[in-house]
């Protein structure tokens, strides 16, 4: 299934294009925040900036108290959230993959409505907010994105392809309890699995920014996430624009400055970007066993 | 004896419910964020009027009933079908590149000869997906900006007049679609790879010695084999045919005014009626008909698919 030499140096050439296609916003938003103020007041965002710098960095260093407050936040909801998330969707899984399981065909069903209907974002923020009061708790930035039951069936696959279900048997003609066997026997064998949604997870609470913009309001700083950090500063900067006939050109200096706004956007890109080439591996097994139907 | 046995049994029976404490939390959190949430949908029946002291669903049972009055108004509003365009539109599109672009690009991989750009290209390719919207808005940004982004620079220093690019519609639906395929292809097309490493070897092999071209082999084995997969990826997104990514339509465009008669979608329309206006029946109207439209569109196109290849179909 070899093809021609020629069609492979056309191959090379377009993969190495879309290679540098997909980098190059994430090197040109490093280079802009490595820039001097400066050089972006003269030049603008430039690849090669006039003067580069490393202030907007140290000035994420000193003022650690606001920067510092979101960056904490969004490291907390991740390392709580993917706890979380696991300790709901791996044992539901793990119970759907059970023959023996009583009410397997109704968890199943439980599981699989959701993914059709939903009341939709109005009902939920309603029920979110006047019933549950998770408006300005870290719970709203926890609890709505802790379960997917695209996950769970992720899971009852890998349980019901990949672990030997004779193990399970031996542990029970042991008298062990199916507690026991959990926390004993699966659990240690679905480490891969773990780590497969425990990486989606970490993933998908150190990106998410939807539920801080629907439960967090201005009065909460302390609350605010890398993510939501940014969106509050993208509003701020257009509603001054809006206004600036009104307000002068001196009202934007009290917000951070575009090398500080693009710092902080390479502060959340960065640890995605080193970790996940060392992942790759569990996740795209996740989401190819998440394709597959059984 | 017999009280033995009865132990034995009792113990059994503890085992098989004990079975039944994995699902509580996943139970839970599905009734309280999914399944309560659904009677919300009363709303969209009702005109809701919050009533002091008395909690949301007091106010909610207690609120006059509308009929279908949110939902006429639905249709009577002149926005909303320009709205409901935008949706199906950029839909369409993204539905229809998703099922050609990276089932191409993963052919393509696998027959490079060198195996290490392959596998850099898939990482390099695969990295969007796990960025946010808002860092991804920030990006387009830094190439957008009116005064200090990089394409004005390079036309003002030709001699050309800087673009207001947030504030001229006609760019959008392109800037939407090349940013969204950015961001998903890399995805898209490892999904496929998996899919095409899973195709038996062995075929190849004979098709080689009856002398198919790569060519041949490819429209005869890989992209027959591939169809059960874009059959059935093709079906969950029509499903959502009237859904639309939030982060794209509302951070990427930077929520800009001027813009919104072609960057509007549903979702967002919806977003703002609740948080700008806090029109609840109507907003959880248009919610509902969305949700109605897309388990409509699933059947339909489940019905559709049943009958090009059974096997993608997903009942």
């Amino acid at each position: 299934m070899k093809i021609s030499r020629f069609a492979n140096f056309i191959y090379t050439l377009l993969f190495i294009l879309i290679s540098i296609i997909m980098v190059i916003p994430v090197l040109f938003v490093v280079i802009i925040s490595l820039s001097s103020e400066r050089s972006i007041a003269l030049n603008g965002y430039a690849f090669i900036p006039a003067e580069f710098s490393l202030s907007a960095y140290s000035y994420l260093w000193q003022v650690s108290g606001f920067i510092g407050r979101a960056f904490f936040n969004s490291l907390f909801i991740t390392v709580a959230g993917t706890i979380l998330g696991l300790f709901i969707v791996i044992p539901y899984g793990y119970a759907l993959s059970l023959r023996e399981f009583r009410h397997r065909n109704f968890f199943t069903v439980f599981a699989i409505i959701p993914m059709l209907f939903s009341g939709g974002l109005v009902a939920s923020y309603m029920v979110n907010t006047q019933i549950y009061h998770l408006a300005n708790t870290y719970l709203s930035l926890l609890l709505p994105i802790a379960c997917s039951s695209f996950y769970i069936f992720i899971s009852r696959t890998w349980f019901s392809t990949s672990l030997p279900h004779e193990l399970i048997d031996a542990g029970r003609i042991d008298g062990a309890t199916e507690l026991q066997i959990f926390s004993g026997l699966v659990l240690p064998l679905a480490k891969p699995l773990i780590a497969t949604i425990g990486l989606f997870f970490t993933f998908g609470y150190w990106n998410s920014w939807y539920e801080a913009l629907l439960y967090i309001d201005s009065n909460h700083t302390d609350l605010y996430t890398l993510q939501y950090m940014l969106i509050s500063i993208e509003r701020q900067v257009s509603s001054l624009a809006k206004n600036e006939q009104y307000l002068g050109v001196d009202s934007l200096t009290s917000l951070p400055t575009d090398s500080v706004r693009m710092a902080i956007v390479v502060v959340i890109v960065i640890p995605i970007t080193m970790a996940f080439p060392f992942f790759q591996k569990y996740l795209i097994s996740g989401l190819t066993m998440g394709a597959l139907k059984d | 004896m017999r009280t033995e046995r009865n132990r034995v049994k009792l113990n059994r029976r503890w085992k098989k419910t004990s079975i039944m404490t994995f699902v509580i939390p996943g139970a839970l959190w599905f009734l309280m964020f999914s399944y309560i949430p659904m009677f919300g949908v009363l709303m969209a029946f009702k005109n809701y009027r919050y009533r002091p002291g008395k909690g949301f669903v007091y106010s909610l049972l207690t609120s006059s009933n509308a009929g279908l009055a949110n939902f006429r108004f639905l249709f009577r509003s002149p926005d909303i079908l320009n709205i409901i365009r935008n949706t199906f539109l950029y839909n369409v599109v993204f539905i229809v590149l998703g099922a050609t672009l990276p089932v191409c690009l993963a052919i393509m991989l696998t027959r490079l000869y060198s195996r290490i750009l392959a596998k850099t290209a898939q990482t390099v390719m695969f990295l969007p997906h796990f960025l946010s919207w808002t860092v991804v808005s920030y990006f387009l940004f830094a190439f957008l900006s009116t005064d200090k982004g990089l394409i004005n620079r390079i036309i003002t220093q030709n001699g050309g007049e800087p673009v207001l690019w947030y504030q001229r519609e006609i760019f959008w639906p392109f800037i939407l679609v090349l940013v969204h395929t950015w961001k998903i292809v890399g995805y898209q097309t490892v999904i496929y790879l998996a899919a095409i490493h899973g195709i038996d070897a062995s075929l190849y092999e004979s098709a080689r010695v009856d002398g198919a071209t790569p060519f041949k082999q490819t429209m005869y084995i890989t992209v027959p084999l591939l169809k059960p997969v874009v059959g059935m990826l093709l079906l969950l997104n029509t499903a959502h045919i009237l859904n639309s990514d939030f982060g794209l339509f509302y951070q990427v465009t930077r929520n800009s005014g001027q813009i919104l008669s072609v960057t509007q979608t549903l979702d967002v329309y919806v977003y703002k009626a609740l948080t700008e206006s806090a029109i609840y029946g109507y907003s959880t109207a248009v919610g509902f008909f969305q949700n109605i439209f897309g388990c409509l569109f699933l059947v339909i196109a489940n019905g559709i698919i049943k009958k090009i290849s059974p096997e993608s179909a997903l009942f």
